[in-house]
């Protein structure tokens, strides 16, 4: 078990050379192998993310399977997982299976497309793995480029805006975090993130140029990452480039997206911003707050308008991305434990949900709301397992989506109950637009000439999203097993901060 | 003397071979030789490395106080030569194509590179004057190398009028300097301007100095020459002038700064800030609407400067490593790029236009990914070799407690990554019809992918670049 999570950090990436320097034959031929190199990777690397699990002790808080070697001397190759990045890691090797198998009918530069999403799997458990904080910078920043690729060469009509909105945003937050990791580095002498988060950071509130800095450099240092997290997660108001990049984006590529890339901003939240600026953190509890609810009930307002199914629900995204920021920087149990879930949860069904819309949208070329109607005839499968997504996207009890909001709501309320009152609101409006969204693609009449020859989904299709359907379910009803695996990191972060 | 002279053997025996074979080539008119001219004084160049390799090295200058030999200067020279023979090869199949082969060429590189020899070694400014000549006086005549073409001789003209200006510059704060401490030796400079009073005169002087170096630095405000003479000047000379000559530069600039200087760095910070923040946003809004590749570069080569120029503003032993390492890895990165501009042509046709990359990654895959990774790592992005040494400087700058300059190069690059991925964009996404013939010869190629390889694995452990730098910052700061 020593170098489990170095392996199952670089075996894509094993994958990907493989698939680049020996899948050879003719354009069917190779990309058929191809297909099947990375889906078997993927498999793999999930089932050894398994065994990691298995063996993964929950009620320890500490940092496990930690493995440390020399870098480039003043930052050093040192990775670990805790109760939260465990979590995570399991969301995306589960996730990459159901990518692969998505994207089976692919048929434009198959073998590169493969090798990007290999080389994305590397990067985004390498988030999540490290605890160096600039190898997590690392990881971070390098998940842009195959990011980059994947939205510009296998994307929509405005794919090259899209890519270049997605790629200047992030980089633009990420650049000032690492400036704030470098002050970090300068303050504490130790880019360990083990050592950071028992260091504490000044606090005195100071003057710069005549400007009060309350909370001193924490302050300045808490704008810096969330400059970063912010815009990745995404928040309200640096939120704009999430529908633009998920409309342009293939169906697996705003999967990933949905379920995993925005994760990293609330993952990057809870590993550096709280416990390591926790004065800072309470200091700006009520802008986070004041945010959130504004991304929960403004971005559900727009979501009613659109007229695009994948921008409808990249708008409910950042609604529900709000109840995460919300949740964690309420700073108590609830909260917490609430925001992780409904990173989980989220990760689970927005990922199915775009998946739903991929498979009209590979049948019909439109992601219109209008040209569709009536579907429920044709298609009962579909509709069932559209109405499971809508009901967990609204948060009805016994869905996994109802736990992480209710609990996140819980906490916001023991800190501010308005903004939990607010942030209700916003479930009442994602109804609204997710009841509506059903009604007009699944409900009523077929009349439209080119929907009555459709057919429902395929066996390939049915293992995509089943299971995601049934783990939704199942952690509505049965929340603990995720609940657990994090729940002694996070009160252990809290006995330090108090 | 004799005893001094074998720290002068590799600069002989380069200035003796110059000699020689420019009286070869004029009585003998061997066609044979004239095509073999370029590998020819490639390998003279090599030779050369190897006798600095050889070469002892001393702490205190010699020669009577007239030149240095140690750590650093060995690191630089050997980065030089080996650099500009390489570059030396790549422009055979250039000039072969293009009719430009003449003798003339191989031995003008090799008295640039013999000026830069010098430059980097002198412990006295009017060493350092002759140097800096001889050097930009061979670059003036090829950057008008096609006579025939018209933006070739202006990319000279320009070159040489400014450049004069600036040499003038450089004669008037030598001397103002030496009005101020009565020497123009480094280290009785530095130890006159640690004991006697700091004089007017003494400050003018070394802003005129800076302003000279700055200027053949290319660094803001002294960089309007930049973009038009890479432009007008054919390829291999722009290649050789976008890499060879900035290390060079850059070695004369920290000697100064530090060697006859050192004592009064308060002065010189400030400037250097300026120099550097000037440069990186120059760089970055400069490059935006440009369309013709060796002008994005010429912008983009300001651009970097000016990062480098923040190695040197910390003013501490981390930043001139951090310095070091920014030129290097940043020459590696050029040199793959410009093996793959050397070979831009549309239907045998040279082109600098970027547009014409449209779906390069269609016909030649692997050389557009090769192209692309390098112009990531000019970009910054992480893990490539080129985040690591912004990282170097940045870390360097912070920790003098400059972090206004880091978070001005923070946000530059966000701007400047725009227009490198602008480039990866046209190369993969593009839909234009409009096609690059594919055939790069193999040599060049090899160069592209070394290059590419070194900034992946360059961000292991620096090519093991790190621990010369260091034992170089260290003989010039002790």
């Amino acid at each position: 078990m020593d170098y489990i999570l170095s392996l199952i950090t670089f075996l894509p990436l094993l994958g990907a050379v493989i698939i680049g320097l020996f899948v050879q034959g003719s354009d069917a031929q190779s990309s058929e192998n191809a297909k099947r190199v990375s889906l078997i990777t993927s498999i793999v690397v999930f089932l050894l993310s398994l065994v990691m699990f298995s063996e993964f002790d929950k009620n320890s808080s500490n940092f496990q399977f930690v493995e440390e070697f020399l870098w480039l001397g003043f930052f050093n190759y040192k990775l670990g997982v805790d109760g939260i990045s465990v979590i995570l890691i399991l969301l995306t090797t589960g996730m990459m299976p159901l990518v692969f198998l998505s994207s089976w009918t692919t048929n434009k530069r198959v073998k590169e497309y493969l090798i990007s999403f290999l080389i994305l799997e590397t990067l985004m458990v390498g988030v999540f793995v490290s605890l160096d904080m600039f190898l997590f910078y690392v990881f971070f920043e390098a998940g842009l480029i195959p990011m980059f690729l994947i939205i510009g060469i296998w994307g929509g009509k405005e794919r090259v805006f899209a890519s270049f909105k997605f790629f200047l945003y992030t980089l633009l937050g990420s650049i000032l975090m690492l400036i704030a990791m470098i002050i970090m580095w300068d303050i504490s002498g130790t880019t360990d993130i083990t050592k950071l988060l028992n260091y504490e950071f000044e606090s005195e509130p100071f003057y710069i140029l005549g400007f009060y800095i309350p909370s001193g450099i924490q302050t300045l240092l808490w704008l810096g990452f969330f400059a970063s997290f912010a815009v990745k997660l995404p928040m309200f108001p640096v939120h704009t480039w999430l529908p633009d990049a998920h409309v342009q984006a293939p169906t697996s590529g705003s999967v990933l997206l949905a379920a995993i890339l925005l994760k990293m901003g609330g993952y990057g939240f809870i590993r550096f911003s709280i416990p390591m600026f926790y004065d800072a953190s309470l200091y700006f509890q009520s802008l986070i707050f004041i945010l959130s609810v504004i991304a929960i009930i403004y971005t559900s307002l727009v979501a009613l308008v659109q007229t695009d199914m994948k921008k409808l629900i990249a708008y409910s995204s950042v609604a529900h991305m709000g109840f995460v920021t919300i949740g964690l920087f309420s700073i108590n149990q609830q909260g917490i434990d609430g925001a992780i879930f409904q990173m989980v949860s989220h990760g689970l069904i927005s990922a199915a949900l775009f998946l739903v819309v991929g498979v009209v949208y590979e049948r019909t070329h439109t992601r219109e709301i209008l040209a569709f109607g009536g579907l429920i005839r044709r298609m009962p499968n579909y509709a069932m397992v559209f109405m499971v997504l809508t009901l967990a996207n609204v948060g009805l009890p016994g869905t996994s989506g109802f736990i992480g909001e209710f609990l996140s709501l819980l906490g916001a309320f023991q800190v501010g109950p308005i903004y939990a009152i607010l942030g209700a609101v916003g479930v009442i409006l994602s109804a609204c637009y997710g009841l509506l969204l059903y009604k007009k693609v699944i409900l009523g009449e077929l009349i439209k000439e080119n929907l009555k020859r459709i057919n429902d989904i395929s066996l390939r299709e049915k293992f995509c999203l089943y299971p995601l359907v049934l783990l939704i379910i199942f952690f509505g009803i049965y929340p603990k097993p995720i609940i657990e695996t994090y729940s002694a990191t996070v009160s252990n972060y809290l006995q330090m901060l108090n | 003397m004799s005893e001094n002279l074998k720290f002068l053997t590799p600069e002989l025996f380069l200035v003796i071979f110059n000699l020689s074979f420019l009286c070869m080539m004029l009585f003998v008119k061997s066609p044979m030789i004239l095509s073999n001219g370029n590998k020819i004084s490639a390998l003279a160049l090599v030779v050369t490395a190897v006798l600095v390799h050889l070469n002892p090295v001393k702490a205190d200058p010699i020669i009577n106080g007239f030149y240095t030999s140690n750590e650093f200067t060995t690191l630089f020279k050997m980065l030089i030569l080996f650099l500009s023979s390489v570059i030396l090869y790549l422009s055979d199949a250039y000039l072969k194509k293009n009719d430009l082969l003449k003798y003339e060429f191989p031995i003008l590189i090799n008295f640039s590179v013999f000026g830069m020899l010098v430059v980097i070694s002198s412990n006295d400014l009017m060493a350092l004057y002759l140097g800096i000549e001889i050097q930009s006086l061979s670059l003036y005549i090829i950057a008008a190398y096609r006579r025939d073409n018209l933006k070739s001789t202006e990319a000279g003209l320009k070159y040489f009028i400014l450049g004069a200006l600036s040499s003038g510059l450089l004669l008037y704060g030598i001397s103002l300097v030496y009005g101020a401490t009565g020497s123009t030796q480094f280290h009785i400079i530095y130890s006159a301007i640690m004991y006697t009073e700091k004089a007017l005169g003494l400050q003018i002087g070394m802003v005129f100095l800076l302003s000279a170096i700055a200027f053949k630095f290319a660094a803001f405000p002294f960089h309007m020459w930049t973009p038009d003479v890479y432009d007008g000047s054919p390829t291999p000379v722009t290649a050789f002038m976008a890499i060879v000559p900035k290390l060079a530069i850059g070695a004369v600039l920290a000697k100064v700064l530090f060697d006859v200087f050192g004592g009064i760095s308060d002065k010189w910070q400030l400037v250097l800030v300026f120099l550097s923040g000037g440069s990186m946003i120059i760089g970055a809004f400069g490059a935006i609407a440009q369309s013709n590749i060796k002008r994005i570069l010429g912008y983009s080569s300001i651009g970097h400067v000016g990062f480098a120029l923040m190695g040197l503003a910390a003013v501490s032993p981390e930043g001139l490593s951090g310095f070091i390492i920014y030129l290097f890895l940043y020459s590696i990165m050029m040199l793959g790029i410009f093996a793959f501009i050397l070979n831009m042509e549309k239907d045998g046709v040279l082109v600098t236009d970027i547009y014409l990359l449209a779906k390069y990654s269609e016909t030649n895959p692997a050389t557009s990914f090769a192209f692309s990774l390098i112009l990531f790592s000019l970009a910054g992005i992480p893990p490539l070799a080129g985040f690591i040494c912004k990282l170097y400087v940045m870390m360097a700058i912070i920790n003098s407690g400059l972090i206004y300059l880091a978070l001005v190069g923070a946000i530059v690059s966000v701007i400047g990554a725009f227009y490198y991925l602008r480039i990866v964009y046209i190369v993969y996404f593009s839909e234009a019809d409009d096609k690059l013939d594919a055939n790069i010869p193999a040599g060049h190629l090899l160069v592209l992918f070394i290059s590419s390889t070194a900034i992946v694995v360059g961000t292991y452990n620096l090519l093991g670049i790190e621990p010369l730098t260091r034992a170089a910052a260290e003989s010039l700061l002790y």
